[in-house]
């Protein structure tokens, strides 16, 4: 008897440490993408179909595929995003003439607040919304804002977790914006 | 007795909200934690939508639903009852079954354990024996 409590105390404080262990796992950053990038190489790109932020309708950025695509993941809270949204909307005007454009991932934020901000830059390229920030999760977000340039392919070919500068736009879309499908 | 059947009434449909009252049982996004204790900017944004809601009228479970709309589902203090976040509702119930059990076992040992442990009382020595039939009947005399 004493033998099979014993057991059972075991195998119970077992099953808790596995599971808070999975729960631990299951929150941290994926850095796969990270890891990729590091290496050179590049990463099929994670896409879903969400709605767009003040447009009515879905869009996913598998329907971009044969574009380059400069994904930006905002907030309306988050300053350093609303910082660059004019350098974005610069560039989305910029490369939409060579089959390339910004699209924006909003999470964490109230549509409304964030329509404001659309309005306020007079934001002509699309944002999404990813209101419980799962879409976000797969491209291993941690931090606001974050950017990931999307090639022709539909390969995930740079990142940038934090700002974006010119020279760093410049300098990513250059040889991508060359590239065919 | 009007006055009391409205109040009554206000009680049962829910009431006006308040944003302590709200506040305690949605999270701030960003942060992980209960808004409540959460000072971060887009916990102030939270709380502004929440004062906004409140200001339209709507009552607790309406300002709730209006957030999950917002931010979805994980805004919500207490987790939703599928997936692994269910270990968040059964965890407990398990612990709790299993303290119950010990205690079953425990208890049944505890009850057992007198008769297990009393040793066998050892015979007395035939002057011992007479020794205390004369002490009982000298007790039984008085």
């Amino acid at each position: 008897m004493r033998f099979r409590a014993s057991w059972a105390v075991i195998l119970a404080a077992a099953l808790l440490v596995g599971l808070l262990a999975y729960g631990v796992a299951s929150r941290r950053a994926d850095t796969s993408i990270d890891d990729a990038i590091a290496a050179g190489e590049r990463v099929d790109a994670p896409t879903a179909r969400l709605p767009v932020l003040g447009r009515g309708g879905t869009g996913s950025l598998a329907d971009y595929r044969g574009k380059v695509v400069v994904l930006n993941f905002w907030a309306s809270w988050c300053k350093p995003c609303t910082e660059e949204l004019p350098l974005l909307e610069k560039t989305h005007r910029a490369i939409s003439g060579r089959d390339a454009l910004v699209l924006g991932a909003n999470y964490q934020d109230v549509s409304d607040s964030a329509l404001g901000f659309v309005r306020r830059f007079r934001l002509t390229y699309p944002s999404l919304r990813d209101k419980d920030g799962e879409f976000a999760d797969r491209y291993g977000s941690r931090a606001f804002p974050e950017t990931f340039v999307v090639d022709r392919r539909g390969r995930i070919a740079a990142q940038r977790r934090g700002p974006v500068d010119q020279a760093w736009l410049d300098r990513t879309l250059k040889p991508l914006l060359g590239e065919t499908a | 007795m009007k006055a009391l059947a409205l109040v009554l009434l206000v009680l049962a449909a829910g009431g006006p909200a308040s944003l302590p009252d709200v506040e305690d049982e949605v999270m701030c996004v960003e942060c992980g934690t209960a808004l409540n204790v959460s000072t971060s900017t887009v916990a102030d944004q939270e709380r502004a939508f929440i004062r906004r809601q409140i200001a339209q009228g709507k009552d607790k479970q309406e300002i709730k639903d209006a957030l999950v709309d917002q931010f979805g589902p994980g805004v919500l203090a207490m987790p939703e009852e599928k997936g692994f976040s269910l270990a968040a509702y059964l965890v407990p119930i398990g612990l709790a079954l299993l303290a119950l059990a010990g205690l079953a076992v425990a208890a049944r040992r505890w009850r057992r354990r007198p008769a297990e442990a009393e040793p066998a009382a050892e015979p007395l020595a035939p002057i011992e024996n007479a020794r205390l039939d004369a002490e009982l009947a000298a007790y039984d005399r008085r």
